[in-house]
């Protein structure tokens, strides 16, 4: 594993994409096929079989270091990784070994078929043969959730840069189910791809945000106009008679939506379609926390699919009779789009998702103006002759969403951070006046710079009235104005409102405790727009 | 009753038998310092108490004070209370302060590292019944590097950017760990060139008779091609700022005991994290207290609530202390 460790060390030293993918790619070309299969595994979600519990890893590290169980998990938080935490308590290796990635991981997979009682010494020797960087890595492998600054994207880089493939093709192959016990190295990147695995999607298409509205893009006889619907986004794919439901994370997703399977009764096969999911009323989506109680959920109860009904609202079509239409213009497209969709009847899980009348950027602005009411976050703006790109682009495709909602509140609460921020204060609760009381109503977590951060962490050590547990009840002064997405209604919390994303939008140094808004004035925003 | 040896007010550590502070963050009479950093040190006492090796920093930043110089190892009488400085090896002049009332002995250990940097005078344990200890560092993950490994690793990454014909510009506190880099570093390799914070401090330990390593002090007119190989010592906020630029292509490195988080590494943005740190850690935090035989602990600094609760898990009567400080010098490492 020395070599995956000094990788892993070589892309944490640097800042710079460009170095990250020149490490990786160097890496592609010299560590062996399995290996190398493993590294795709991991840089893009998957990982071996959970061979012990994390309940389990923690005890065993805690006894190794002689420290109590307590004081691991005191730290754990603080560090923000489980895995650095146990590296960083364990004792000092005796030994050392060089044994490979795919030899580890074959270890842990043989030692989740190993008797229970085997498996603490096995553990507790390979702790004791691996430095610092390798441990944390070892444990990595049990415990998953691979943040080292390498998105699928940089990872594709590299390899395309060491296979000397194209970036995209490489994407395309890299989706879908697939794990390191089902194909090989070569058989994932260097075969021919018409053994594809069916159900792979297309990458997603994303846009930016349009940051001085539309003036710039020119003509608007150029553009098409949609909502930007508040659901999920997905991708639905009808092929050799079974249908596919992958969410914009790459997430399979078919499960989860047993009502998308109604679209093979009225679509051919060989089509994939990209649109959102929304929970649907009939006519119109219903609000985002209806849909939310269906995420997360692997299978559904009857009871939720009747009163969250999902739909798919189609914005594009990718592929028609098995060709990939990715390179027509969008024009084209939409008007394939809904020739196929439009005479569906209306028991079918299927919309197109209509594009917006509109006859130049000022009316345009205006019907934005309207998305809450629609339930949308604002419009979308695509460009008629786009081909349907891959990735995060800028120049055909642009989101206008609408300017978040605001509040004005009082820090009142104050929590340390973990990981990358373990020894500032981040993690605010705010307040609104009622009265004289201070009705605490959103947490919020980001949104600061870091010297921002570093300055209300001074102010905070400085300023604790009280204590409970690692929460600190601070004096209230500061005032920032909260942004959020959305408002509902919400019995849980004691102001009767969840925020949709809050986030501290700006630290108002000039505005006066007494002046931040009030309980009234948040359910206005709630009655308005909840 | 009578009083304890030392309370605790609003203005800091405070001896009521020997009418004086230790470390008082507002105004005072009389002042005893552990050591020149600006959260011990502050300006406005009227008369200050403080190691010789101390006081020529404390008067270099605090200006025109009323300083008296104290031995190590010295014994004062301050009123009824017995008085004296004993070394704390966190920086050049920095103490633990002992403090005698009726028999009974505190100690204050201002920061503290156990081990010997070759720069400070090394830590010496100190007998007493009650220790006030900083736990900066106190909690299990931070356990250092031996001094020796982090210097291969220093001058490894100073000869690499040597040979990429980069620049190697190391961020560190002006004040104790500027210096001890200093001596860690290769001369053989190349130039260091300092930051004006750095020069400065520099100038007043070679003074007092420090020896450190030639160093070229950054000004204005100073063109980088004029001294190839370069390593350029400066504190952390003028790494990224608009005068680190003047030195073209660079690898930057950082110099902090936060180091040893990788979140913290990455946040800090810098190429290489180096960790190198002039306060205790766990092994040395749990060590020191021992080695005073206390059966009472107060803990401040850091993650006093952890620590706290595992030295009573250990029999220790410990307690969190609470005080106002502004900006330790690693916390503002992290935090800058
Ligand atoms: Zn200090
Ligand atoms: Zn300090």
């Amino acid at each position: 594993m020395k070599d995956f460790a000094q990788l892993i060390t070589t892309i944490d030293q640097t800042t710079k994409t460009s170095l990250k993918t020149k490490a990786l790619a160097e890496y592609f070309t010299r560590a062996p096929d399995d290996d190398k299969l493993w590294t795709i595994a991991l840089f893009s979600g998957r990982r071996p079989k959970r061979a012990v519990n994390t309940t389990q890893l923690r005890e065993w590290a805690a006894e190794r270091a002689g420290l109590p169980l307590w004081l691991l998990e005191e730290s754990y938080p603080i560090v923000g990784d489980l895995a650095e935490t146990i590296a960083l308590i364990l004792p000092k290796a005796e030994g050392s070994s060089d044994r490979s990635l795919t030899h580890w991981i074959n270890f842990l997979r043989a030692l989740s078929q190993a008797p229970q009682e085997d498996r603490k010494p096995q553990i507790l020797a390979a702790w004791d043969e691996l430095d610092d960087t390798e441990r944390f890595l070892f444990n990595k492998l049990i415990t998953g959730g691979w943040r080292i600054g390498v998105s699928q994207k940089l990872m594709t880089r590299a390899l395309a840069e060491a296979t000397g493939q194209d970036e995209a093709s490489l994407a395309h192959r890299l989706m879908g189910g697939w794990t390191p016990d089902d194909v090989s190295y070569h058989n994932l990147i260097e075969a021919e791809d018409k053994a594809a695995d069916l159900s792979r999607p297309y990458p997603f298409y994303l846009a930016y945000q349009l940051a001085d509205g539309p003036d710039p893009l020119g003509d608007p006889g150029d553009w098409q106009a949609e909502w930007k619907w508040d659901g999920i986004r997905g991708q639905l794919i009808l092929r050799m008679g079974e249908h596919h439901v992958w969410s914009r994370g790459e997430e399979l997703m078919t499960d989860r939506f047993p009502e998308l399977a109604r679209a093979r009764d009225f679509l051919p096969d060989g089509t994939v379609l990209d649109g959102e999911i929304v929970a649907w009323d009939g006519t119109q989506p219903l609000p985002f926390n209806t849909l939310q109680k269906r995420i997360g959920r692997k299978t559904v109860p009857k009871k939720l699919l009747t009163e969250a009904p999902v739909i798919l609202l189609a914005y594009d079509l990718l592929e028609a009779d098995g060709k990939d239409l990715r390179d027509t213009p969008l024009r084209d497209r939409r008007a394939a789009l809904k020739k196929l969709i439009d005479p569906l009847p209306a028991d079918a899980p299927l919309r197109v998702s209509e594009a917006i009348d509109f006859a130049d950027w000022e009316a345009l602005a205006q019907t934005r103006a309207t998305a809450r009411d629609r339930r949308a976050e604002g419009l979308m703006l695509k460009r008629l002759d786009s081909p349907y790109l891959a990735g995060r682009k800028k120049g055909d495709w642009w989101k206008w969403k609408l300017d978040p909602l605001t509040i004005d509140a009082v820090m009142i609460y104050a929590q340390q951070g973990h990981g990358r921020r373990a020894n500032l204060f981040t993690d605010f609760t705010f307040a609104v006046w009622d009265g004289d009381a201070l009705v605490p109503f959103t947490k919020a977590y980001s949104g600061l710079t870091d010297a921002e951060f570093g300055k209300i962490t001074a102010w905070v050590r400085k300023n604790t009235q009280q204590r409970f547990g690692p929460v600190r009840q601070v004096t209230p002064h500061h005032v920032f104005e909260i942004a959020f997405e959305g408002i509902q209604e919400s019995p849980r919390h004691k102001s009767g409102v969840a925020l949709r994303f809050p986030r501290m939008s700006r630290w108002r140094h000039d505005k006066p405790l007494a002046e931040a808004n009030t309980l009234d004035d948040l359910k206005a925003i709630l009655s308005a727009y909840g | 009753m009578r009083d304890p040896v030392l309370t605790f007010t609003d203005r800091g550590i405070y001896c009521p038998a020997g009418d004086f502070f230790i470390d008082p963050w507002r105004p005072v009479d009389r002042a005893l310092i552990t050591h020149g950093h600006a959260d011990h040190a502050r300006s406005g006492h009227a008369r200050y108490l403080a190691t010789h090796a101390a006081g020529p920093v404390m008067r270099h930043r605090l200006g025109e004070i009323v300083i008296e110089g104290a031995d190590y190892g010295e014994t004062l009488r301050l009123g009824d209370a017995i008085v004296s400085f004993h070394p704390a090896g966190h920086i050049p002049g920095s103490a633990q302060i002992r403090v005698e009332v009726g028999g009974e002995v505190w100690v204050v250990s201002g920061d503290y590292k156990l081990l010997d940097d070759g720069l400070s005078e090394p830590f010496e344990p100190v007998r007493c019944h009650t220790f006030i200890s900083e736990c900066t560092f106190g909690l299990p993950v931070f356990k250092w590097t031996a001094q020796e490994v982090v210097a291969r690793d220093l001058n490894d990454w100073w000869r690499g950017c040597v040979a990429e014909g980069r620049t190697a510009i190391l961020g560190a506190y002006s004040l104790g760990k500027a210096q001890r880099l200093m001596r860690m570093l290769d001369a053989e390799i190349g130039p260091i060139l300092t930051h004006g914070a750095v020069e400065g401090t520099n100038r007043v330990l070679r003074d007092q008779g420090l020896s450190l390593p030639d160093t070229v002090p950054v000004t204005p007119e100073t063109k980088i091609k004029d001294h190839p190989g370069a390593l350029v010592l400066a504190p952390p906020a003028a790494l990224g700022s608009a005068w680190a630029r003047r030195f073209g292509p660079a690898s930057t490195g950082f110099a902090s005991g936060w180091m040893r988080l990788r979140g913290v590494r990455r946040r800090r943005a810098a190429d290489r994290g180096f960790v190198i740190s002039d306060h205790a850690d766990w092994p040395g935090l749990l060590q020191a207290i021992t080695d005073t035989g206390a059966e009472n602990v107060y803990v401040t600094h850091g993650y006093t609530d952890i620590f706290a609760r595992w030295l009573n898990d250990r029999g220790w009567n410990a307690k969190v202390l609470p005080t106002e400080f502004g900006g330790d010098e690693d916390e503002a490492e992290a935090a800058a």
